[in-house]
Formats: structure tokens, C-alpha cells, sequence
């Protein structure tokens, strides 16, 4: 390692107080200043944090915005996710790789350009796109696609790519996008006006306790899609004894086809601040967490600069607006790109500068979470919840929605539908309503996301968007009766697997089974019995996962099944007995023809 | 020290407050299957062989605590069938030749399937590349048939003071990587406990393979599992 590049890691570690808890700060500084994180790099950082080697590598190695080789100086990675490939992914892809001269995955010889696909990155709703560096281009097309690789050529500044910024706040000089809101349906809880502090106040004139109650009362349950009453959370967190406590938002919206909370980062940022501190108001906290994916980092100055007004404006920091003794800061801790991290003990193993393993339960993280305190993990709208509660009533927000699932839902629609967008709808809302809100037609089957990430046909299309029936994060992509449902099923399958931490067997080698199986059907070359084979190995894969992930991976499979019904779509036939169907005994000889170098005369 | 009972599959059990459910079956002398799992060393979690059904809900026995009244279900056919998959899934995810293996007669991944009754898994095998690091010159890593069960990881911080094995990558690419470039560039000692405790042929000492006779090796002699409950192995 040149002595330069060896002073400036041992700087960038410095600059975060060589803190080992710190390494996904330092490493992702180390890659954006090197354009990755090399063994030496990695000698250097073990140094500075008092670590070794093999530590920062298994934390460089876990994380996809991360890597070990050189990349290029602008990395573009297009979204491959299955609504960017229903709006063209493939042609966009091969009209950049033809234009670079490179394929997928590879970087111009002259170490300029890399081009890699990456899943969902929350642009469902202007699909295809795609992050350069961290800016992000939308409704790409073959020929802009060219012309995007034509300009960079030329300047290799992703941020000349914005020639037109979208609307709202992606106006803002901080922010500069060209990524559009498409907010299609405006809430009480979430789109109503909000003057930031009254919430705050509000919250002051309630014990800590107090606070708990009335989000109690209000009956919020968490937003992410688990649905775990809130109040339940910060009670245990707040109850556990300790000497420090934290409040974790989770920004870390990884679910396909989820976007909404990249639109209420983008409008709702006070709301959200606000809602954190009320948080560490009531469970005695001092110190807040945002953990922002990767792929959201063109919000992080914006974010950043709303921190510093609250600061300044006394809403954030010690003593807030006159109250003795509460002290409240937040950081903003980035991510680098891994799904798994929305999973909440995956997410406070990523905080503590680890690979995102989750964490064996229990302890649960009211208990035991960031650093071994008592933390809560509340997602994005959730905390935006909990400021409009505060603000206007428990009563009044358990007045909203269903029975069991009181207040709206921001939900993000995309897929086969005319108005792909962000909609604040109140629980209870008809799968039905909402196919005629967006206007969709034809559909074949919808995929709600969320942990359960269910396919539904048009059978349950009376379905109700809450805890008891459809629960969901926010996600809805819909198909239309021309989509083959297995194949949705493989696509998701190929993203679980890239995205599986690979701690627990069946998760990490359940899941390439399964796609092996689904594969071998799509091709043609299913029999019957491996349509029982798909239901055991995706139900022992959902019983026997360790998390959330390998919990629900399986389930577009069974959706896919239970769509078919005994039917089958046509795609498995009786095979004769003895012969093995997936094996092409005409590729295998190829095969070894190409190895061998001669061709055989017999076939 | 707080004592709780429990019942594994109808039999009461006796534990102390705080004990996984893997330590006070073992201490009962009930048998759960395990594999990552190893004596003191702080359970993984990972392997998900020792899955028992806690009040109706599949747990690893390795990291649920116990919990007073529980009902414990360990050996029923739901879930022998699931751990079978799992050894099933062991096997077909790396490259296990037993017949060339040094560690023949004493793996632990062999020993289970023995147990379960495997001849042949009933998945498709993977076959993956995977290195092997003849680097050291008394140890060698044959990640053919490493199965990340992470005892090496931690017996070398915890039991050898050191740091040499971490898992790099993620999913089915995740991979046991040594601290520098080979295995040979590390402080591993032959006399390591990280060395010992690989329960299948991924860490092996050098020039001492074979050196027991077929039908006197620790699984010719016994299943896996009697040394805890004697006598309900064999098959």
C-alpha cells in the first residue's frame, strides 16, 4: 500500500474516532475515496480499530456496496427488481453494457465505468432505474440509457445526469432529483399540515408514561409490516433497567416494491425527527439512529441539514425547549447495501459496525439491542405515527381504519396499473378499492408485501389491507393475467437468495433448492411430484428459517401453487419411469463435445 | 440458582433458570440432535438441527432459554423429518466424498445422517468449486466440506486467544475465510482448539489421517448421541 493511500484510511478511521463500532462508516468512506476496500485497506482500518484483518473483511464481503476489487470510478447500478424488469429492465440493460463494450458486472478497461444490477431501490413507481454513484435516473429507456453512458463518458459527474429535477422537496438544493413524489392520495395522519415542535410540546405535558399510554391508546402497531403494537415495545424498553437506552429508526425500506418511505423521508422529514424524540422522550432515550439504506443516500444531506435546523431551532439537543435533563441527539448511520438489514436485530448488528447477521432471540431489543442497551426499532412511518397521535389524539387516530388496525397506511403501488405512486388510505381498504384507485386492469394477481408477502388472485380480491387479514408494509405490485406467476415466483426466489445472510441451513441452501425446482417446472421439465416437493421444502423452509427472511422467502412460491390449484398451469406432465426429465441428454453430450474439442457422429 | 421444570416429549425435566433447553435435555440424559452446537462454546444457532417445537413453536433448542411448564416436542416425525432435511441439505451443499475422508468414522455431519438413516440425500447435489488451503504445514482447510457451523470461529478467539477464522460473503456464497492471505500466513497452531473442534473434514491435522481402524473409529463403536441416551440410536 502506497504510504499516501495508507495515511488517508488511517485519517478516514480517525475521523470517526478509530472506533471499531464504527467500521460501516469507515468502510464505506474507504470505498467511496478508493472506489473499494482492499486487503491493504484492510490491514490498515484493523490497525487503527484495534482488529483484524478477517473482521473487516467479513464485514467488506457482506455488505453489496462494498467490494474487495477495484470498481470504477462511476458505478451504475440498474435495478433488476421484477417491476423494472416488467418496464423494460432487459433492453436497458443491454443497450448500456453494448454502449460501455463491458457485460453485466464488469468495468471499462480504462477503470472509469462499472455496470452491475442491484434489487429493488425503491423506484417502483418510475421503473426502470437506476443509482449512479447515488444519484438516482428514472424511467430509463434503451436510448437514454445510451445517452446516460455518452455523458459520463464525457464528464463522469453523475450529478450533470439531473437535467430536470422532480417535485417537492427532490427540489430542494439538497436534495436535486430527478426522482418524482407520486403521491396520489393524500392522508390525515401522514400529507396533513405539520408545524414541527407542537407535537413536542404537546408530549412535554405527559409524563414519559404517560406518552406510552396514549400510543397505547391509540392502538399504532408497527408500520414495517410485522405489526407489533408500539407502545408494547417501548413499555419493555422502557422498563428494562439500564443506564441508556436508544431509538433506532429503521429507513432501511428493502422490501421490492416499497417506496414509501423514501416519499415521507423526502416530505415528512420533521415529522419523523419529531416522532423519534418523542420516542426517546418516553422511553429515556438520549440518543437517536436513522439507518438509511444505501440506496436512499441522495436524502442523506437533506436529512442531515433538518438534524442541524432542530438543533438550532432547540428542538434537538440538550435541555429541548426548556425541559430539564432531556437531552436528545440523532446520527444518521448508512447503510451499503443488504436487505436483510431491515430486519431489526440484523439492523442493529450493521450499527455496531458488524456484518448483518441477525441476532439470536431472545434477547429481544427492548431488552438487549444496540451496543447490549435497551433500544426500540420503530419504522419510518410508524415514527411519523407517533408526532400526528401526539398532535391530534389516541382517540382520534383509533378513530381511523379498521377494528384491530386503527390509522391510515402509506402504501407504494406499482406493477400493471396506470398510477403507480404513494397512497395514505385508512385500514380495512378492499384489494379491490385499489386496483380501481390505480386504475389497474387485467389483473391477474396482486403481491402483498410486507414479512407475509402474499400472492393472491383474483379470488380474494375482497381482501381488507390490515393486521387480521392482508397485513402488509406497504408494498402492493400488481400483475396482470399475462404474467406467469412461477416465474414471479423465481424471480423473487433468485432475490431472496442473493440477499440470504446465509447464517441458517435452511435458508441458505433451502432457497437454491427451491429455485432449482422452480426452475426445472418453468423449463418444462416438471412432473407432478415436484409440485409437492416445492410445498414441503418451502413450508420446512418458512417453519425452520431462523428469521423473518427465510420465513416468508418461500410464499410467492406457495401463492404461485395455490393460484394454479391442482391445474397446475400446464406445466408439469407424467414422466416415464426411471428417466431423470431435467436431464437434456443432447446439451450433455454438446457440452462435452466443447470440452473435448470433436464432435460425436452419433447424435 | 432458580430451578424451573419442563417436559421434553411427556418426560419432566429439571433445569436451572437461564440454561438452554439443549443443556438441561443433555443433563436429563434426553438426546437432542445437534451439530454447530459444541460443549461451552456460545451456541450459533445456525445449523438449526437441534429445532425442537417449544409450546408449538419450532425454536433451536441450542438458543431458547427454558421456560417454566414449557411443553417440549423432540422426537416427533414432523420434526426428524425436518432435521433430516437439514443434513440432507448439508451434504448436497458442499462436496463430501466420506469414502476419501480422513475424517470418516469421527464427522459428526456422517455420524447424523448414520443416525437418520441417510444412504443417499434426496435433494439434488450443488457440487460448488470450492478451494482447499494446503498453505500450513501441519493443518489444511478443505472448504469442500466446511458447513459454516462457526465452532472454529469461536474457539479460536475464545479458547485460543486469537482471531484466525471469520465467514465472509453472504447466502449460499458465504465462505470460512482465514486472517491473511493463506492459512500458513496465520498464528494457527496444529494444537489449537480451533482445529479440534471442526465436527466434519474442513480443518484437518496433517499426516495423522486414517490412523484408526475401520470398525474402531468413534462412530463405528457407537451412534452419535450415546454417549447422552444410550441405547436409541442405533438403526
Amino acid at each position: 500500500m502506497k504510504q499516501g493511500t495508507a495515511h488517508i484510511t488511517a485519517n478516514i478511521c480517525n475521523k470517526f474516532g478509530n472506533d471499531r463500532t464504527r467500521l460501516m462508516d469507515i468502510a464505506i468512506a474507504v470505498q467511496e475515496r478508493f472506489g473499494c476496500v482492499s486487503h491493504e485497506a484492510m490491514e490498515e482500518i484493523a490497525r487503527a480499530v484495534g482488529t483484524q484483518r478477517v473482521e473487516v473483511e467479513s464485514l467488506v464481503t457482506f455488505y453489496s456496496f462494498l467490494s474487495v476489487k477495484p470498481q470504477g470510478k462511476v458505478v451504475i447500478r440498474l435495478c433488476s427488481d421484477i417491476v423494472d424488469w416488467m418496464k423494460g429492465y432487459s433492453e436497458v440493460a443491454e443497450a448500456m453494457a453494448r454502449e460501455l463494450g463491458i457485460t453485466m458486472g464488469e468495468t471499462t478497461p480504462d477503470g472509469a465505468i462499472t455496470l452491475t444490477d442491484t434489487p429493488c431501490i425503491g423506484m417502483s413507481d418510475q421503473a426502470p432505474a437506476a443509482l449512479v454513484n447515488s444519484v438516482v435516473v428514472t424511467h430509463l429507456t434503451p436510448e437514454r440509457g445510451r445517452q446516460l453512458v455518452r455523458d459520463l463518458r464525457r464528464h463522469l459527474d453523475p450529478q450533470q445526469l439531473v437535467t430536470m429535477v422532480g417535485n417537492g422537496n427532490n427540489e430542494h438544493p439538497l436534495v436535486r432529483s430527478m426522482v418524482r413524489n407520486n403521491i396520489r392520495m393524500r392522508g390525515p395522519v401522514h400529507f396533513a399540515p405539520f408545524e414541527p415542535g407542537k407535537a413536542l410540546l404537546k408530549a412535554f405535558e405527559l409524563a414519559p408514561s404517560d406518552v406510552i399510554s396514549e400510543i397505547k391508546e391509540s392502538k399504532l402497531r408497527g408500520r414495517g409490516g410485522a405489526g407489533f403494537p408500539t407502545a408494547l415495545k417501548w413499555e419493555l424498553a422502557a422498563n428494562t433497567p439500564g443506564e441508556k437506552r436508544y431509538v433506532i429508526c429503521n429507513a432501511d425500506e428493502g422490501e421490492p416494491g416499497t417506496f414509501k418511505d423514501r416519499v415521507l423521508l423526502t416530505e415528512c422529514a420533521e415529522q419523523l425527527l419529531e416522532g423519534m424524540t418523542i420516542a426517546g422522550y418516553a422511553v429515556g432515550s438520549d440518543t437517536g439512529i436513522i439507518y438509511l439504506r444505501a440506496e436512499y443516500r441522495y436524502l442523506m444531506p437533506y436529512l442531515q441539514s433538518k438534524i442541524e435546523g432542530r438543533l438550532k431551532q432547540g428542538f434537538l439537543g440538550r435541555g429541548i425547549l426548556g425541559k430539564k435533563g432531556f437531552n436528545f441527539d440523532i446520527r444518521i448511520q448508512l447503510g451499503a447495501g443488504a436487505y436483510i438489514c431491515g430486519e431489526e436485530t440484523a439492523l442493529i448488528s450493521s450499527c455496531e459496525g458488524l456484518r448483518g447477521d441477525p441476532k439470536n432471540r431472545p434477547p429481544f431489543p427492548p431488552q438487549e439491542g444496540y451496543l447490549k442497551r435497551p433500544t426500540i426499532v420503530n419504522n419510518v412511518e410508524t415514527l411519523c405515527c407517533v408526532s400526528r397521535i401526539l398532535l391530534e389524539g389516541a382517540k382520534w387516530f383509533a378513530s381511523i381504519g379498521s377494528a384491530n388496525t386503527t390509522g391510515t397506511k402509506v402504501l407504494s403501488i406499482s406493477g400493471d396499473c396506470r398510477k403507480p405512486g404513494v397512497y395514505e388510505v385508512p385500514f380495512g381498504i378492499t384489494t379491490r378499492e385499489l386496483i380501481e384507485l390505480s386504475e389497474a386492469e387485467n389483473v391477474g394477481s396482486l403481491l402483498i408485501g410486507g414479512p407475509c408477502r402474499q400472492m393472491i388472485g383474483q379470488v380474494r380480491l375482497d381482501g381488507q389491507i390490515c393486521y387480521d387479514d392482508l397485513a402488509t408494509g406497504g408494498a402492493i405490485i400488481i400483475f396482470n393475467g399475462a404474467r406467469n406467476k412461477l416465474e414471479i415466483a423465481e424471480h423473487y426466489l433468485d432475490f431472496f437468495i442473493d440477499e440470504s445472510c446465509g447464517h441458517c441451513t435452511p435458508c441458505r441452501v433451502g432457497l437454491t433448492l427451491l429455485k432449482n425446482l422452480v426452475h426445472k417446472v418453468i423449463s418444462g421439465t416438471g412432473e407432478p411430484a415436484d409440485l409437492d416437493r416445492m410445498r414441503d421444502l418451502s413450508n420446512f423452509i418458512i417453519n425452520m428459517s431462523r428469521c423473518g427472511l427465510g420465513q416468508a422467502a418461500p410464499n410467492p412460491v406457495l401463492g404461485a401453487l395455490e393460484i394454479f390449484g391442482d391445474a397446475s398451469g400446464g406445466f408439469v406432465a407424467e414422466r416415464k419411469p426411471g428417466l431423470l426429465p431435467e436431464f437434456d441428454l443432447s446439451k450433455a453430450v454438446i457440452d462435452a463435445e466443447l470440452r473435448v474439442g470433436r464432435q460425436s457422429k452419433y447424435v | 440458582m432458580s430451578r424451573i421444570s419442563f417436559t421434553i416429549d411427556g418426560v419432566t425435566v429439571q433445569a436451572i433458570k437461564g440454561q438452554s433447553i439443549l443443556k438441561a435435555a443433555d443433563a436429563a440424559g434426553i438426546y437432542i440432535p445437534r451439530l454447530c452446537a459444541y460443549r461451552d462454546l456460545v451456541p450459533h444457532g445456525s445449523c438449526r438441527v437441534c429445532s425442537v417445537k417449544v409450546n408449538g413453536r419450532i425454536q433451536a433448542a441450542c438458543v431458547q432459554t427454558v421456560i417454566e411448564g414449557a411443553v417440549v416436542e423432540n422426537n416427533t416425525p414432523e420434526l426428524e423429518e425436518y432435521r433430516s432435511n437439514i443434513i440432507d441439505m448439508l451434504f448436497v451443499e458442499g462436496n463430501h466424498f466420506c469414502m476419501f475422508c480422513e475424517k470418516s468414522g469421527f464427522c459428526e455431519l456422517q455420524a447424523l445422517a448414520y443416525r437418520f438413516g441417510i444412504a443417499v440425500p434426496k435433494y439434488q447435489f450443488l457440487y460448488p468449486k470450492r478451494e482447499i488451503d494446503m498453505s500450513h504445514p501441519h493443518v489444511y482447510v478443505d472448504h469442500n466440506r466446511c458447513i459454516l457451523c462457526g465452532r472454529c470461529v469461536q474457539a479460536s478467539q475464545s479458547m485460543d486467544s486469537k482471531n484466525v477464522f471469520q465467514f465472509i460473503g453472504r447466502g449460499i456464497r458465504k465462505r470460512l475465510q482465514v486472517n491473511g492471505d493463506s492459512l500458513a500466513k496465520t498464528d494457527l497452531k496444529v494444537t489449537d482448539e480451533a482445529v479440534s473442534v471442526c465436527p466434519v473434514g474442513a480443518l484437518v491435522r496433517k499426516r495423522v489421517g486414517y490412523e484408526t481402524p475401520v470398525g474402531l473409529r468413534r462412530y463405528d463403536e457407537a451412534p452419535i448421541g450415546d454417549d447422552i441416551e444410550p441405547g436409541k440410536g442405533d438403526r
